[in-house]
């Protein structure tokens, strides 16, 4: 690990950050709603990404010099937890039972299935 | 086309105002920053914190967890202390959008329970996701009570504070 490749992890988390900031506030004003579609899409989005880099890596060899700056740089600054906790919790707190499961779960389910739709897809292109 | 803003626009704190924040240079420069060192820090936990394949990703389960715990606690501390704009909006942005959101991840959840699958472990596949999610409702819910309960403690400590008193939200504490 050079302080090199640290450097690029850092700048694409930054920069997958930014893509978070602006496909959230966008999906907000075009789709206004109380239920946090924008987070979800790009957790699912970011999650889908990191299984192809995965993929890719485990299954060619790919440099995982890939798998650091796309993988754990842009993926992990473009998608977040703890915005889907404080989410999760504003929907119960607004007593949207059905939406805090429908939210939390799906959540869940969707990104680990676009997680590994991306390791499949890693592996086979 | 503006809309009137919500009387309790403070307690909605990650919901952007009516003007696209997210295409200020200034705004996004804030989240860039806090990105960068939340990256850093999470990149650099990682690494000093090297987890075998197949096990409980501890790194990945540590981070998510602080930073829900710490993003409950800094939104309910701005909230509380007035509406979303000027340099709690700053706040908001550099610490939650830039630093904490980078800081966690679900993308590696969410991959690493994959492959947990795919390394046939299925307990942990199953336990390892299910309870991220749990913990991370239960510390970010936490932040959230410390938060509050800091803010009425300072209202009782300090009642004549005019930051206290001036920029209340409409929802803030009745004493």
């Amino acid at each position: 690990m050079t302080v090199w490749i640290f450097a690029a992890a850092c700048l694409a988390g930054s920069l997958g950050a930014v893509s978070r900031f602006v496909v959230d506030g966008e999906i907000r004003r075009r789709r206004p709603s109380s239920f946090p579609w924008a987070t979800l899409v790009i957790n699912v989005t970011g999650s889908l990404l990191l299984g192809i880099v995965t993929g890719a890596v485990v299954a060619h060899g790919e440099p995982t010099v890939w798998k650091t700056v796309v993988g754990t740089g842009f993926c992990g600054g473009y998608t977040t937890f703890s915005t889907a906790m404080v989410e999760t919790l504003r929907l119960a707190q607004g007593k949207a039972t059905i939406a805090t499961m429908t939210y939390a779960l799906g959540t869940l389910v969707a990104a680990t299935a676009a997680g590994g739709t991306g390791l499949a897809l890693g592996w086979w292109l | 086309m503006p809309v009137a803003p919500h009387p309790t626009a403070g307690a909605a704190a990650p919901h952007p105002a009516n003007r696209p924040v997210h295409l200020s240079a200034p705004m996004i420069a804030i989240v860039a920053g806090g990105a960068l060192l939340g990256t850093a820090a999470r990149y650099g936990l990682a690494l000093r914190w090297p987890v075998r394949t197949a096990a409980w990703p501890w790194a990945t389960f540590t981070v998510n967890l602080i930073g829900a715990f710490a993003l409950g606690f800094v939104l309910e501390a701005l909230a509380r202390r007035g509406e979303d704009a000027g340099h709690r909006r700053l706040v908001r942005l550099g610490i939650g959008t830039g630093f904490l959101g980078a800081f966690t991840t679900y993308s590696s959840l969410a991959v690493e329970t994959d492959m947990l699958v795919h390394a046939a472990r299925p307990a942990l596949a199953v336990a390892y996701p299910l309870a991220s999610v749990s913990a991370g409702l239960l510390v970010a819910l936490a932040g959230i009570a410390l938060a509050a309960g800091h803010h009425r403690w300072r209202l009782s400590r300090l009642p004549q504070d005019p930051d206290a008193v001036d920029t209340s939200p409409a929802d803030g504490e009745k004493r």
